[in-house]
């Protein structure tokens, strides 16, 4: 994907050596930042690494093609999206002076195509993303193959939309984009393999050598102050903040009985059961009908929600504890028997 | 001869060639590097129909290959990787655009066909100039370049220490290779099978490779740089050559030197 000079012009070859030097400054300045001198050397070794890994060819199962290695993700996985960025940037300019891979104009360009999608969309977003809670063999190859595949695929779009701004080609865009994105989507998935593979060697060898690897989420129970914690949260979230838009329309039951009735409520017998019912349930309610006595008013529909919400909880919660405390008290029982 | 191969050899060359002792590689390496790019920018600039016009850009390199006693079959070897892309781009192009520019005698020329014939000849002068800049600095000269320019030390050592550990590594999946391929016969490459132990030793191997030149760096008194080209006094050649090169250059693009060079004779 390495672009030649003659594939730029000017402006568009400014533009991105503008970028990637910006991009590399605060690289150089995060690396600084680690004060690791022993890092130096590992980033001069492993880039020379990934030069001469790229030079092997790995067969490509069923077909009689071979591909390669992926650099930017593989520097990164290893030393990190900062200093893997900055090594594969010396790859490149190692790679368009000795080897005309590539050209001193077009090197901003290929920084960006390359190193900059590489290491920092497939390192810093993706593989960290991946492996926040932890490496698995499986959250290797996902992350190695999506990595690859979309930093490619952001590659070879970069590598269209530059080529055309410098008009270069007479090819319409859209011919260049389908021509272009399939092909590079073959190439993303085979390096995204055989990176996987590689960074599976280092996890079973060497895990520590893997950057960005975090730690393993505790499978605990959440305590029961985070439970209660929780779920007065979401209490007051949904009696305080949703009931501001709770329906004025009759619910099912309310629907039905109108259908019924003519009416959404039954009308109250004269006497009776239902008449004392009535009068005990109008004594205690302090929020009848949900809101203030007396108020029709929204904030009275909130207030109600957020203590109703409460109640529920409270309820839920002693609910809970008499439940724990009596099934402790029957252990106990059956302990001592 | 295998790819890695040909590669080490390539580097050795470009090595053994830079660090000869010729009046163009004793020039200030950043008097060089400023002309290259300017060179190449300069290249790249000219209209697509301007056919003419490149043709005239030629001037820098054949004198330079001249003046340097390069080989020039050498330099034409580097064109296999961007020649076959760059076709790649421009092939298309006599089949898009169609429209007649030129006439050379009762022969119509399209846009497309001119297009074409450009970007090739924008490919051939871009890599010329590029190898000319390699093959009369040393590495170490280009650094030194570098470090006058304000790049940051950080990014130079890694620069100089991926150069010097490449022909290293090279040899080192040169062997790996060798003994796979003599172990598996008649396989075009690496089977899957093998793809992480293979290349997976090879990396543990670089790094502990990378711990053990670290000691050797802070036993030898490393403080975070290394040496680059030696500073030399600076010479009138390392004005002059720039200069008078970059005033051809502006010449070429600014007037149609060959255009006008042709109409003396018609």
């Amino acid at each position: 994907m390495h672009m030649a000079d003659a594939l730029v012009n000017p402006v568009v070859a400014g533009t991105m050596y503008a970028a990637s030097a910006a991009v590399a400054g605060v690289s150089v300045h995060k690396v600084r930042l680690e004060d690791n001198q022993k890092k130096i050397p590992l980033m001069g070794v492993m880039g020379a690494f990934v030069f001469a890994a790229q030079m092997i060819n790995f067969t490509i199962p069923g077909t009689g093609s071979s591909g390669h290695l992926c650099g930017g993700m593989m520097l990164s996985a290893l030393l990190g999206p900062w200093a893997g960025f900055l090594t594969m940037i010396g790859v490149l300019l190692i790679q368009c002076l000795f080897f005309a891979d590539g050209g001193l104009l077009a090197l901003g360009c290929n920084i960006w195509n390359m190193a900059f999608y590489g290491c920092f969309v497939g390192a810093l977003v993706i593989w960290r993303l991946i492996m926040k809670n932890g490496a698995a063999r499986w959250k290797i190859i996902l992350a190695s193959v999506l990595g690859c595949v979309l930093t490619l695929q952001m590659g070879a779009f970069s590598v269209t939309i530059e080529t055309m701004l410098s008009g270069i080609t007479e090819l319409p865009f859209k011919t260049f984009v389908a021509a272009m994105q399939p092909i590079h989507l073959a190439i993303g998935l085979v390096e995204g393999l055989i990176t996987a593979a590689v960074l599976l060697f280092v996890y079973e060898a060497r895990p520590e050598l893997l950057w960005g690897i975090g730690t393993p989420k505790k499978e605990a129970k959440l305590s029961l102050g985070w439970t209660l914690g929780i779920l007065g949260g979401l209490a007051l979230l949904i009696g305080g903040g949703l009931s501001l838009a709770a329906s004025s329309l009759p619910d099912g039951l309310e629907w039905a009985i109108g259908r019924i009735t003519g009416s959404e409520e039954l009308e109250a017998a004269e006497a009776g059961i239902y008449a004392a019912a009535d009068k005990v349930q109008s004594a205690t309610s302090f929020l009848p009908d949900y809101a203030f006595k007396g108020s029709e008013s929204a904030a009275g529909t909130t207030v109600s929600g957020i203590v109703g919400s409460l109640i529920v909880v409270a309820l839920l919660v002693g609910a809970a504890l008499l439940f724990r405390f009596f099934r402790n008290k029957k252990k106990e029982t059956v302990a001592k028997n | 001869m295998s790819k890695i191969g040909q590669a080490i050899s390539e580097i050795q060359s470009l090595e053994t060639i830079s660090k000869e002792d010729r009046r163009v590689n004793r020039i200030h390496p950043l008097s060089k590097l400023i002309l290259t790019v300017f060179y190449i920018a300069v290249t790249v600039s000219f209209h697509k129909y301007d056919l003419p016009g490149l043709i005239g850009m030629a001037v820098y390199p054949a004198a330079v290959f001249m003046i340097a006693d390069l080989s020039f079959r050498e330099a034409l070897r580097r064109l296999r990787v961007v020649l076959p892309l760059v076709m790649v781009m421009g092939i298309l192009n006599p089949f898009f655009d169609r429209k007649i520019v030129l006439m050379v005698g009762a022969l119509p020329v399209s846009g497309g066909v001119l297009s074409m014939l450009t970007l090739m000849i924008k490919a051939v002068l871009t890599v010329l100039a590029g190898y000319l800049f390699i093959a009369t600095t040393p590495i170490e000269e280009i650094c030194r370049a570098l470090r006058i320019i304000h790049i940051p030390k950080t990014f130079v050592v890694v620069v100089l220490l991926i150069y010097r550990y490449i022909t290293v590594l090279l040899s080192e999946a040169r062997r790996i290779t060798q003994a796979y391929q003599l172990r598996a016969p008649g396989q075009k490459g690496v089977h899957y099978k093998v793809w992480g132990s293979l290349v997976g030793q090879m990396l543990l191997r670089s790094m502990d490779r990378a711990n053990d030149i670290y000691d050797s760096m802070q036993l030898r008194g490393f403080d975070g740089d290394l040496r680059t080209g030696e500073k030399k006094a600076l010479t009138p050649l390392d004005f002059l050559w720039p200069l008078l090169w970059g005033a051809v250059i502006v010449l070429l693009r600014i007037f149609p030197v060959v255009e006008l060079l042709g109409g003396l004779f018609v």
